[in-house]
């Protein structure tokens, strides 16, 4: 193991590390981060709401984006698996359906960035959303 | 290196661990590799979260959700359900007592809301026996800061602006305490923390180490450097061996990091610690006698001066400081003191951990702002009484402190006001009482605890609290006379004027403070000899209602001491001369006809 040699080394280690709390420090700050719910029901584990989920993460680190990712059970829309609601601070809620990897570009690039709507928008009761 | 999408915060204090939190971790690992999760999940064993009385808690991140009174059988529901299927495990989450609504965020639970964390900014959050994530959140900055940003005169000087005041009991001023022994040179000196606790009911202290021991190491080699001692000494309880352990495994940590041991952070300084245990005695917690227990010699108190910052551990310049209060320190030197300024009221700064115990809806750990009101601590935090019943008195301070009572519901709770209103700081327990608590009986209680740990070195608490608990007994038992009341002011003001130290100065303080604030209570025993209460046996007795009584005899076949007279199918009758106050006829009566008066 390495030594702390001095302060710039404690605060290299402290770099090192600090990811591994990420999911962490995330979560005691939702309210300031984009927050992107994913339904795994069933339905949407079946129709690969995992592996979305994992290319969003990516995508989010690659792209700088505080996100925190949480996993919701069944949001209503089997129809329209894999199903993510997108929360940016500031806007109302959106749900996305029928999510694949160029679908998360899209919403990633457009929505979260410059707030541009893209396809897929499931329309929904925000009261009921929001519960 | 893997990265876990979820982690899984699993409390394990000593209250949780004791109920089971070390299986639920067990069964959540399990659980996890049998669905071929473990490397999505981590698992994670933390300090204290607070929420004592619906431990063992269990917390999902990032979505916040809360879980309370998890048994380890849960732990399979939590991964298939909450894990795997994303749905939340209902009927583990918390229960708003006024909206009788699911909370799942613990930010939104009413325990929550008005606390800040600054002493345990870290507990309930990270593994307290990984350094990596201590250092993840800023632990050791604060001492690589001192070590090459700063002067020891400038740490000093910053510790002084926060205004920071010792969290042991007294609130002497911290900065100044470290200028004092930074002016008193000799070949070497010493930190020692004070991690007796002995205040019966609390546990900041323990919870503090067992969630965060790395911040307590960093403070104490920063007081070492302020001060110019490369030594330091944790004295402990032996009574605290969680909290003894995870010191240990952080020590040894900081030591392979080179964050203790020679030359830290290439500065030149040197500093280690080791761990010294006391037995738990009370009067131990008190400096001069902590110093003699950790010399080898009897624990007892000393006359001061000299102070520990003149003549302290084996004759040389000593600091003593409170566990609490050291973990502060490393908040005030990142943050700044104006920052920690900002945060109390104008002469008590930043905040204060208090263990909230008795008669109350959430027993606790809580971390509040200095100046909060006990209104908001009871009612906010505490959720209020137990059972709906009325809150009476709460204790703060413990053996050596008072009650506080409705009159003071708004007072800001602070050092001083706090001492204004007849109590102390003390330590931090706070024990809540409501109507079914005598507070004869509570003056008491702590009486008793004093006569037991007094050391005997002094006359005044040797005999003076002896003294005093006899007479409290006496009008508990309803053969006090109103000359004892007196008697027991006067009595009291002695003992305070004379004792040597701490303990026999301030053990007075339940007994005046109850005498203040609930003399017609006192007056009652004395006179009507009447406990309203219901606690005081001797006072009460029992009465069977003849009009009611069938003659059934269940009661005079259970009594255990055959008090209970009568023929069958005629009214019964106690001998109050025989009977023991027990209860045991008033379960068996069917027909309500015996009462207590
Ligand atoms: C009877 C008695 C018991 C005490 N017990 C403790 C204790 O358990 N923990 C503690 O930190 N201070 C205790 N103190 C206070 C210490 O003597 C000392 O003032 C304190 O450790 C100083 O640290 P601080 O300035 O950080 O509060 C006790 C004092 C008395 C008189
Ligand atoms: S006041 Fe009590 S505890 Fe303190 S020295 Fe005297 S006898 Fe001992």
């Amino acid at each position: 193991m390495t030594k702390v040699k001095s302060l710039a080394d404690l605060k290299a280690m402290r770099e090192q590390f600090q990811s591994n709390l990420d999911v962490r420090e995330k979560s005691n700050n939702q309210e300031e981060m984009v927050q992107i719910k994913v339904a795994m029901g069933t339905c949407g584990i079946a129709s690969g709401a995992k592996q979305i989920m994992e290319y969003m993460m990516e995508k989010a680190d690659g792209m700088k984006i505080r996100a925190v990712f949480i996993q919701t059970g069944c949001m209503g829309h089997c129809n329209a698996e894999p199903t993510i609601e997108v929360i940016v601070p500031g806007r109302e809620p959106v749900v996305f359906g029928l999510v694949n990897n160029k679908k998360a570009d899209e919403i990633f690039e457009k929505y979260i960035v410059n707030n541009e709507m893209v396809d897929g928008v499931i329309a929904i009761n925000n009261e009921v959303a929001d519960k | 290196m893997a990265k876990y999408k979820m982690h899984v915060l699993v409390c394990g204090g000593t209250g949780c661990k004791a109920s089971q939190s070390a299986q639920i971790v067990e069964n959540l690992k399990a659980a996890l590799a049998d669905n071929g999760l473990q490397d999505e999940v981590q698992v994670v064993t933390t300090g204290c979260f607070g929420f004592c009385e619906k431990g063992p808690i269990v917390k999902m991140m990032p979505d916040n959700t809360f879980y309370t009174q998890v048994k380890p059988e849960d732990a399979r529901t939590i991964v298939e359900e909450h894990i795997i299927k994303g749905r939340k495990v209902t009927n583990l989450l918390y229960t708003d007592p006024e909206t009788n609504e699911h909370v799942s965020d613990s930010k939104h639970m009413g325990f929550y809301k008005k606390q800040i964390r600054i002493a345990l900014r870290n507990c309930g959050f990270i593994d307290p026996e990984n350094i990596e994530e201590s250092i993840s959140r800023g632990g050791y900055e604060a001492l690589g800061k001192c070590l090459t940003e700063m002067k020891p005169e400038d740490v000093i000087q910053e510790i002084k602006l926060s205004g920071l005041r010792g969290r042991g009991g007294g609130g002497f001023p911290t900065g100044v305490k470290w200028e004092i022994a930074s002016k008193n040179h000799a070949d070497q000196k010493y930190v020692v923390c004070n991690a007796d606790e002995g205040d019966p009911g609390a546990f900041m202290d323990r919870s503090i180490m067992e969630g965060d021991p790395h911040c307590i190491i960093e403070a104490m080699a920063i007081c070492g450097y302020a001060i110019g001692a490369t030594k330091g000494l944790v004295y402990i309880r032996a009574e605290y061996p969680l909290a003894i352990d995870r010191l240990q495994i952080a020590i040894k940590q900081a030591r392979e990091y080179g964050l203790l041991g020679q030359n830290i952070m290439g500065s030149g300084f040197d500093f280690d610690i080791e761990l010294r245990y006391g037995a738990g005695a009370f009067v131990c917690g008190e400096e001069t006698a902590l110093i003699h227990s950790m010399e080898g010699q009897r624990g007892e108190p000393t006359f001061k001066p000299p102070f520990p910052a003149v003549s302290g551990y084996l004759g040389k310049p000593t600091n003593v400081n409170n566990v609490e209060t050291f973990a502060n320190i490393p908040v005030i030197i990142t943050k700044g003191a104006e920052w920690f300024n900002k945060i109390g009221t104008e002469k008590s700064k930043g905040t204060k951990v208090f263990a909230l115990a008795g008669q109350i809806n959430n027993v606790g750990l809580i971390e509040v702002p200095m100046g909060i009101t006990l209104r908001e601590v009871i009612y906010e935090i505490g959720g209020g009484i137990k059972d709906g019943k009325e809150f009476k008195a709460v204790q703060t301070g413990g053996p050596s402190g008072g009650c506080l009572t409705k009159k003071h519901l708004d007072t800001p709770i602070d050092y001083d006001n706090l001492i204004a209103a007849g109590s102390m700081m003390g330590s931090g327990g706070m024990v809540v009482m409501d109507e079914t608590s005598c507070m004869v009986s509570i003056a008491k209680f702590y009486l008793e605890f004093t006569c037991e740990e007094s050391c005997g070195k002094c006359t005044p608490c040797r005999v003076g609290n002896k003294r005093l608990c006899e007479m409290l007994t006496k009008i508990s038992k309803g053969n006090g006379t109103m000359e004892d009341l007196y008697e027991l002011r006067n009595l009291a003001a002695v003992i305070k004027d004379t004792a040597l130290c701490g303990l026999g100065q301030t053990s007075p303080n339940p007994v005046l403070s109850t005498l203040d604030n609930f003399w017609d209570e006192y007056v009652e025993h004395v006179v009507d000899k009447k406990c309203r209460a219901g606690v005081c046996k001797s006072l009460m007795s029992y009465e069977i209602d003849q009009s009611k009584c069938v003659g059934c005899t269940a009661c005079a076949r259970n009594c255990p001491v055959s008090a209970i007279k009568g023929d069958k199918k005629m009214p019964h009758t106690i001998d109050t001369a025989v009977c023991i106050k027990c209860g045991a006829c008033i379960e068996r009566c069917k027909f309500g006809a015996i009462s207590i008066k």
